[in-house]
């Protein structure tokens, strides 16, 4: 009972696994909605934080928390021009729909 | 230790929920909002783990300007959600498929590997004693120091995402009437205002 207690660094790893795990599903379940792609996207990113956060605590090595930073930084971009260009899109062509989106195919 | 391990559970177990319920639920909005508690259960990890800057970050960034601005798109486009979910049991099983190998594969990594010792004597940046130096202000030291290019950089990935999220949602609308700045300032009293002598009992 009280190992299970004690919180160790495979414990946090294996969060982040199940939580991008479920990023990725997200991604092959929701094939028609781009925004809850861009979400699950989001949720990966969230596991990426949680792995390097996890390995600076336990390392005893603060560039995890700062490189944790950058990832959030970047982060707030991809989701700003992302949603941007969903916006621009469904204005143009009244559906967000991934299997519509093929105009480049030739 | 015992409470620090009962927070662990119970905000993971939150945390997974969460996840679960974004990639799963029918209504768009729903699934915003169970990723705000997903952040927010984060968050509250990252305290546990004794990141607390980053916790607050989390939540500014994500919850505060992320997650709203996901909210707002949601919200604004006119989109039946409803037809947008056929096709959701089609792709469960290669999802499935697929996710299964990933996480097993995953935990397969973790279960194997173990962190040499000498390892955890070579950090760069060792984390300050808390009742010496705060978390922030540990992060600070070394943010504006060591990593002020990277840093710069961050701020500029920031500006261009601005400039290109208004550049790309600008459209400028035929017919609607603005005010114009430049021209109201250009304006000069000679354009504008005449004196006229008027004799009397005449009138212009």
């Amino acid at each position: 009972m009280i190992e299970i207690l004690t919180i160790g660094l495979g414990h946090y790893l294996t969060l982040a696994a199940v939580l991008f795990t479920i990023g990725v599903f997200g991604i092959f379940l929701n094939r028609k909605n781009v925004i809850i792609i861009l979400m699950s996207i989001e949720l990966m990113l969230l596991a990426v934080n949680i792995n390097l956060i996890a390995f600076s605590a336990f390392l005893n090595d603060l560039v995890g928390q700062i490189f944790a930073m950058f990832v959030l930084t970047v982060a707030a971009g991809e989701a700003a021009i992302g949603l941007a260009i969903i916006v621009v899109y469904f204005r143009n062509r009244g559906t967000i729909e991934v299997e519509d989106i093929n105009l480049m195919k030739g | 230790m015992i409470l620090q391990g009962l927070t662990f559970w119970v905000f993971a177990t939150i945390a997974v929920m969460g996840g679960i319920m974004v990639v799963s639920s029918r209504n768009p909005v729903h699934s915003v909002l169970f990723l705000i508690l997903t952040f927010f259960t984060t968050a509250a990890l990252f305290i546990l783990i004794g990141a607390e800057f980053l916790a607050m970050v989390l939540v500014v960034v994500y919850v505060g300007a992320v997650a709203v601005l996901f909210l707002f798109v949601v919200m604004m486009l006119d989109i039946n959600f409803v037809e947008m979910r056929e096709g959701f049991l089609q792709y469960m099983p290669i999802g499935m498929l697929v996710g299964i190998i990933l996480l097993v594969e995953l935990l397969m990594v973790l279960g194997t590997a173990t962190i040499s010792p000498e390892v955890l004597a070579t950090g760069t940046e060792p984390i300050p004693d808390l009742s010496q130096r705060q978390n922030t202000a540990a992060i600070g030291d070394v943010i504006y120091t060591k990593y002020i290019y990277a840093f710069q950089a961050a701020g500029m990935i920031l500006l261009t995402a601005m400039i290109g999220a208004i550049v790309l949602t600008l459209r400028q609308r035929p017919g609607v009437r603005k005010q114009k700045i430049a021209d109201q300032l250009a304006r000069r009293r000679e354009d504008s205002v005449e004196l006229k002598k008027v004799q009397p009992g005449q009138g212009i």
